[in-house]
């Protein structure tokens, strides 16, 4: 049984199609990368397991239950959730305002509780911020609690992303490209982060440019070129396959 | 300029304890010797803060434009009066039934926003304030069409009967209280960082988990509830009602509190109402260049502070927000 399946995903807009009939699959606690030149589906494909598209075709399964066409509220409350390849923080609110939203699916008082300021609303508020907290530290953030995420210089924002992504507590944790726009002793500290996470137990889908960072991370890797899967396998076997190399550099090279 | 930005960070500091003090003066009012004539604008200005900060709660915090709050502020004053007249009942059960009734409409208004989003939004708003204000003055049976309501009685809670200038400021008072504690109990609470959310980001929100349509419904409902116990008051105390109160320009005044004294702010909203219902009456001396002088107060605000005297949120940052459709997303792609 594998933890996300992927069947036969396909998503055309109009006449183009964006995924053609991808199948993959992620298994629990394991670091899997997605690569492939620009414009290769990456994103539409992350789109489609986290509700904002849904497939033309296809199947999504996550823990053997049927997750395709789900709405993305939903299907973070089930437990995947997600970065964004253009950061998309919260920014007038504050960076432990914004990991606290990531609370949301885990938490449960309703409004007529912090209205009337309950018991639960008490003990889950107070909870809610010690957790935040705890998050913001794995991050390193923990000293920007009181900033405005628009104030955070760029790194931190899209760490502060991953931090709201981890505190909805995901069984899988997509990540959109992480590394874009990092400097390399940024990105070297994001692979130390990422690898980190495989420690604590989370399942890790990572879309990726920076190949030092996906190869040396990652134990599986697919690869997709104008929305089909091209390649699959460990590192290894992808850096030596021709197809790869045709598809990233072009022919005769 | 610059002292007014140390002043507004001044508060920011210091906003619990200010907001106390603000409280101790405000208590004595009824004894500083007010004319009738003053009591009545102060007593008015109250109605408009509570107007003002359930209009923030759904724009200023979740980010949704409404040119409709006249309509519930009326739906909230004809019900109340109609429970009054006909069945004589205590302003306590006319005010939660006025508000109950306003919040179903929000409710109706609510759902068929969920796709809608700045310009598009406002202009349904603007609609619903419209078909409101046309059936208040067609329905002759229930609303006495253009003819009003009259003889509304006087509140009663319980068996105070409220009829002097002291104590429908006290009951006025209360009610801001209320409503000022509920909103802003709601704003800091899991509740109300996932309509800030919204507004900030309803894509992001939406993939963090948050229920967009639920908690769009919710800002709604609430913020239709206060203008609806806003209007029960208003019935009440002006003994008098007709479509003419809940028309559109109502709802822009309404806006314009908001949008002046700062989106997101509840002492904001509060400064803006008191305001923009104490400016037309100072510059009466001016006659007909009042109106004039008022709309240049309002045009200089923008120009000098387009986030509001208090506020964090600029109105074109709501209305220019990112759409949440294909396109928009497929460009990550």
């Amino acid at each position: 049984m594998h933890k996300l399946q992927i069947e036969g995903l396909t998503k055309t807009f109009g006449g183009l199609t964006a995924v053609n009939n991808v199948a993959m699959h992620v298994d629990d606690n394991e670091i899997v990368g997605l690569i492939g030149p620009n414009g290769a589906g990456k994103t539409t494909l992350f789109n489609m397991i986290t509700g904002l598209y849904t497939p033309t075709s296809g199947q999504l399964l996550y823990q053997e239950k049927d997750i395709t066409g789900l709405k993305p509220d939903k299907i973070t409350d089930i437990g995947i959730a997600r970065t964004f390849q253009n950061i998309r923080l919260f920014p007038m609110m504050t960076a432990l305002e914004n990991v606290m939203i990531g609370l949301h699916t885990r938490t449960h008082s309703t409004m007529f509780d912090s209205i009337l300021r309950t018991k639960r609303h008490r003990t889950e508020e107070k909870n809610n911020i010690q957790r935040a907290m705890e998050i913001l530290e794995m991050v390193g953030l923990e000293s920007k609690q009181d900033e405005y995420s628009k104030n955070l210089p760029y790194g931190e924002q899209r760490k502060l992303e991953i931090a709201r992504a981890m505190a909805s507590n995901p069984g899988i944790l997509l990540l959109d490209e992480p590394a874009a726009g990092m400097n390399e002793n940024e990105t070297a500290e994001l692979t130390g982060f990422i690898k980190g996470l495989k420690g604590l137990g989370m399942t890790v889908l990572v879309i990726e440019h920076d190949m030092r960072l996906v190869m040396s991370i990652c134990e599986r890797i697919y690869v997709l070129d104008y929305g089909s899967k091209i390649a699959e396998g460990v590192p290894k076997e992808i850096q030596s396959n021709p197809q790869v190399i045709e598809a990233y550099l072009g022919k005769g090279a | 300029m610059k002292l007014l930005h140390k002043g507004i960070d001044f508060y920011m500091n210091h906003k619990k304890l200010l907001i106390m003090m603000l409280l101790v003066p405000i208590m004595a009012v009824p004894f500083f010797g007010f004319s009738p004539y003053m009591m009545r604008m102060i007593t008015l200005s109250g109605i408009y803060i509570i107007l003002a900060l359930s209009l923030n709660l759904l724009t200023g915090f979740t980010g949704q434009v409404s040119l409709g709050h006249a309509a519930f502020y009326g739906i909230g004053a004809y019900t109340s009066a109609l429970l009054a007249i006909r069945f004589d009942l205590s302003f306590v059960y006319t005010a939660i039934a006025g508000g109950l009734v306003a919040g179903f409409f929000g409710l109706l208004l609510g759902l068929p926003t969920l796709r809608l989003n700045g310009t598009y939004l406002s202009i349904v708003t603007l609609g619903f304030c419209e078909i409101t204000r046309l059936v208040a003055l067609n329905w002759m049976d229930l609303t006495r069409g253009p003819m009003g309501l009259t003889g509304i009685p006087l509140p009663k809670v319980f068996s105070w009967v409220i009829d002097k200038d002291a104590e429908f400021f006290y009951l006025i008072l209360i009610l801001i209280i209320l409503t000022w504690v509920a909103i802003n109990n709601l704003i800091k609470s899991r509740t109300g960082r996932a309509l800030i959310s919204i507004r900030e980001d309803e894509l992001a929100a939406e993939a963090m988990g948050i229920n967009i349509l639920k908690y769009k419904l919710i800002a709604f409902t609430t913020a239709a509830f206060f203008a609806g116990i806003a209007g029960s008051f208003y019935a009440h105390y002006a003994s008098f009602i007709d479509p003419q109160s809940f028309t559109f320009d109502e709802s822009i005044q309404i806006l314009s509190m908001v949008i002046l004294g700062g989106m997101g702010s509840n002492l904001g909203a509060a400064f803006g109402a008191v305001i923009l219902v104490s400016i037309p009456e100072m510059l009466r001396g001016l006659q007909e260049y009042r109106m004039l002088m008022y709309g240049a107060v309002l045009v200089i605000m923008m120009l000098m502070r387009p986030q509001g005297l208090l506020g964090n949120v600029k109105l074109g940052d709501i209305l220019n927000k990112k759409p949440v459709n294909e396109e928009e997303v497929s460009q990550d792609a």
